[in-house]
């Protein structure tokens, strides 16, 4: 066990970066089923926009992550199992109504937030060396956590107009 | 996991096992840190009202201590079944013990909605094997995997 919060390995970073890829996924999906099963009366334009555009970012996101793990000596991960995961439990966490979908947009985008900045912070009070540069790695995840704070900014934007 | 949510899931494991408080140098032990490191901790949890430390004894959980202790090991327990459940990783008990630090409770909050956990969760851990007993039984420990 260690409480040093420090990321010692590119085995571990790559291990990192895979529960990374995993979150985006999880937004992905969510993100799409929500604008896919609520009706045009109960999503309005704008929270219709900001889910499709949240599934295209997580996808994105995903893509750069997979990019980086790619550069590492890492083995894969069983992404179309993933997929099916997610895809199998969604129906027993889906949130009950629009109110539940904004609240589960925002807790994806904190949740992905808290996620990159931990991580920088373990790359930082490391000093190993990595398979990939590490002022490219940490760039990378620095503009990636700045999309996820613009989300939180967005979407919490939209719940107050709501109230 | 902040490094006060691992301090006390180590005390409440240790608790478990010993029936009784958690001696400093077991502590400092079981997280392969210096003594003076874990007493500056235990410290600072006693300050928050998470602890109480009795000199020659040990440390001991209050009850505020032991439901965030209880919630980290949920954590903890979370991020085991997710490595192997999800990930495919064999030796999920050391890589749990090496990314507890960096994984947060919210994150694991997260990760808990793609697993199959059982409602009995964290009550299912075995503190003398270090392992969720129904993960053990699952997936028995390797003959590769050091059990440290």
């Amino acid at each position: 066990m260690s409480v040093t919060r420090q990321v010692r390995s590119d085995h571990q970073l790559a291990r990192l970066l895979q529960i990374g890829m995993v979150l985006e996924e999880v937004v992905e999906a969510r993100a799409y089923k929500h604008a896919q099963e609520l009706d045009d009366e109960e999503l309005d334009a704008d929270v219709r926009a900001l889910l499709e555009h949240a599934a295209e970012e997580s996808a994105d996101h995903r893509g750069r992550l997979e990019a980086l793990v790619a550069e590492l000596d890492a083995e894969s991960i069983p992404f179309d199992q993933i997929e099916g995961l997610v895809e199998a439990q969604y129906g027993q966490t889906k949130p009950e109504d629009f109110d539940g979908v904004l609240y589960d947009q925002l807790c994806n985008e904190e949740t992905a937030y808290k996620f990159y900045d931990d991580l920088i912070d373990a790359i930082e009070a490391s000093d190993a060396q990595f398979g990939i540069e590490r002022e490219r790695l940490v760039a990378t995840l620095r503009a990636i956590r700045e999309e996820e704070a613009d989300g939180v900014e967005e979407v919490t934007r939209l719940m107050e107009d709501r109230e | 996991m902040n490094t006060a949510d691992q301090y006390l899931k180590a005390i409440y494991l240790i608790q478990e096992q010993e029936n009784g408080p958690a001696a400093t140098g077991r502590l400092a032990d079981a997280l392969d840190v210096s003594p003076a490191s874990a007493n500056e901790m235990i410290g600072k949890l006693e300050g928050r009202g998470l602890a109480d430390h009795e000199k020659y004894k040990g440390v001991s959980l209050t009850d505020e201590g032991i439901v965030r202790a209880r919630d980290a090991l949920r954590t903890y327990c979370i991020i085991e079944r997710f490595l192997v459940e999800v990930l495919d990783v064999e030796e999920f008990r050391t890589e749990a013990r090496q990314l507890e630090s960096v994984i947060d409770d919210t994150v694991a909050d997260r990760l808990d909605t793609i697993i199959d956990r059982e409602s009995e969760c964290p009550d299912c851990f075995d503190p003398e094997a270090d392992v969720c007993t129904l993960l053990e039984a699952e997936y028995p420990l390797a003959d590769s995997e050091p059990a440290d």
